[in-house]
């Protein structure tokens, strides 16, 4: 069959499978016409009816399946790839995988098309990319919208809290109709009609030392920080280095915010930035202070950028480096930040290399 | 003189001041002075006589702790941020 292809009276090769399996890997040189499109679209692809055609799908069946349809359209030379492409692959012939978005993904990505540091190449990157997100809160609404908006394949929201009329004033990914509502699920929902690229998997459930392993080891390759208290934030930094996982890092207070991105080893982690949390009375938050609305979409729209950067292996991640922002006076300020060598985690000689209590390190009832 | 950033949770203790200008050769000298004006502040950032470990304090976006602590030296019209550890994210 192989052989065949290079002749000059080759077979057109017709994919029948969905745009999403064809995210994955693709025959060169063949055309994709869905199986629910044959009928009005395969004319068009393929006026000559006298030209052999071949049909693929994964494993063969639809392929076969559809054969019947394409007698009945004229094409008396029609033959279905036996095992589809995923025998083809077995075999080792080449597929293309850095040309697979159909026409309505380039559509919907060409802005990052365009630019030469995303491309072709880089968009499949972020279709296939897996990124975590504690909290579905302020930080949480405007880098998971952003995040799924670029394409990023696979997000995950940690996230036990329901909607509260409180939370609208901010948390973009939610809306009134959804008051009581799983903020976990809304989230899903809101990020599905933004874009049904995206595979989000929810977790309703609050981070602890019990299912920080379990729900870290499920393939995520970064995790986007917008917990709302010390206990989590800790506890996510101690688990993170273990795991080897980056952490893009944001937290906010009325009008300021702060973001950096922790990267195991190769620069500092939480705890060399702040060996200690502040007593409780010190450190009041959101809900205690208050917040600007739109500090938070200023805050988690850059942890999105530094997400897609490293996602991307693109510019210089905030790695090192706290950037702070003053809403008020519109001010950013960026402070240099070190790996500290005799930091208890990611140190040299680390101290603490199991779960602690959180909520007694950190002074708050658990 | 020298610029200290106040950040938002210190400054119930600077009677609401987001910025203080203090005058010294240290950050030692700079504390002082604003602790002299400001005395609720030094609970807040002192353990004993010492920076507490939940406060950072940058001069020219240098954390001091890895130049010579409190000893490090400011220039005049070198900025100086006091930066406690916030959690809030929702």
């Amino acid at each position: 069959m192989r052989e065949h292809l290079n002749e000059a009276d080759a077979p057109l090769l017709v994919d029948v499978r969905t745009d999403r399996e064809r995210r994955v890997a693709n025959i060169p040189g063949s055309v994709h016409v869905p199986m629910a499109e044959v009928e009005t679209r395969l004319p068009e692809v393929a006026p000559d009816p006298s030209r052999p055609i071949v049909t693929f799908c994964a494993t063969g069946n639809r392929s076969l399946r559809i054969l019947p349809t394409l007698a009945a359209l004229g094409y008396d030379d029609a033959r279905s790839m036996a095992g589809g492409i995923v025998a083809w692959q077995a075999l080792g012939y080449p597929t293309d995988s850095a040309s697979t978005l159909d026409d309505e993904r380039i559509a919907r990505y060409s802005r990052h098309l365009l630019i030469p540091e995303v491309g072709l190449e880089g968009q499949q990157k972020l279709l296939e990319t897996n990124i975590l997100l504690i909290g579905a809160g302020g930080l949480g609404s405007p880098a998971a919208l952003y995040l799924a908006a670029a394409g990023v394949g696979r997000i995950g929201i940690v996230d036990d809290d329901r909607v509260d009329a409180s939370n609208l004033q901010r948390q973009v990914l939610h809306s009134t109709t959804e008051l009581g509502d799983s903020k976990a699920e809304s989230a899903r929902r809101t990020i599905e009609d933004l874009n049904p690229d995206v595979e989000v998997v929810t977790y309703e459930e609050r981070l602890t030392s019990e299912n920080v392993d379990r729900i870290l080891s499920e393939d995520w390759e970064l995790v986007v920080d917008g917990a709302d208290n010390f206990p989590t934030r800790y506890l996510l930094n101690d688990a993170s280095v273990w795991h080897g996982i980056p952490v893009v890092h944001g937290s906010i207070y009325r009008f300021e915010g702060q973001v950096t991105v922790f990267k195991p080893y190769e620069g500092p982690c939480y705890r060399c930035l702040f060996p200690q949390p502040p007593p409780p009375e010190l450190a009041p938050s959101c809900a205690e202070g208050g917040v600007l609305g739109v500090l938070p979409g200023v805050i988690g729209s850059l942890q999105a950028n530094e997400a897609l950067k490293l996602a991307l292996d693109i510019g210089e991640p905030l790695i090192g480096r706290l950037l702070l922002f003053d809403a008020l006076p519109t001010r950013f300020d960026e402070v240099s930040i070190r790996r500290d060598p005799n930091c208890p985690v990611c140190g040299d000689n680390p101290t603490i290399t199991e779960y602690i209590d959180y909520a007694d390190f950190c002074g708050v009832p658990a | 003189m020298t610029t200290v950033r106040i950040p938002p949770t210190l400054r119930e203790q600077t009677g609401g001041a987001a910025a203080l200008e203090a005058d010294g050769e240290t950050v030692r000298d700079l504390l002082d002075d604003l602790t002299g004006r400001y005395p609720a502040l030094r609970d807040r950032i002192y353990d004993e006589n010492e920076l507490a470990r939940f406060v950072n304090v940058y001069v020219a976006g240098e954390d001091v702790r890895t130049r010579e602590g409190l000893e490090t030296a400011v220039n005049d019209g070198s900025t100086v941020i006091l930066l406690p550890a916030m959690a809030g994210g929702r």
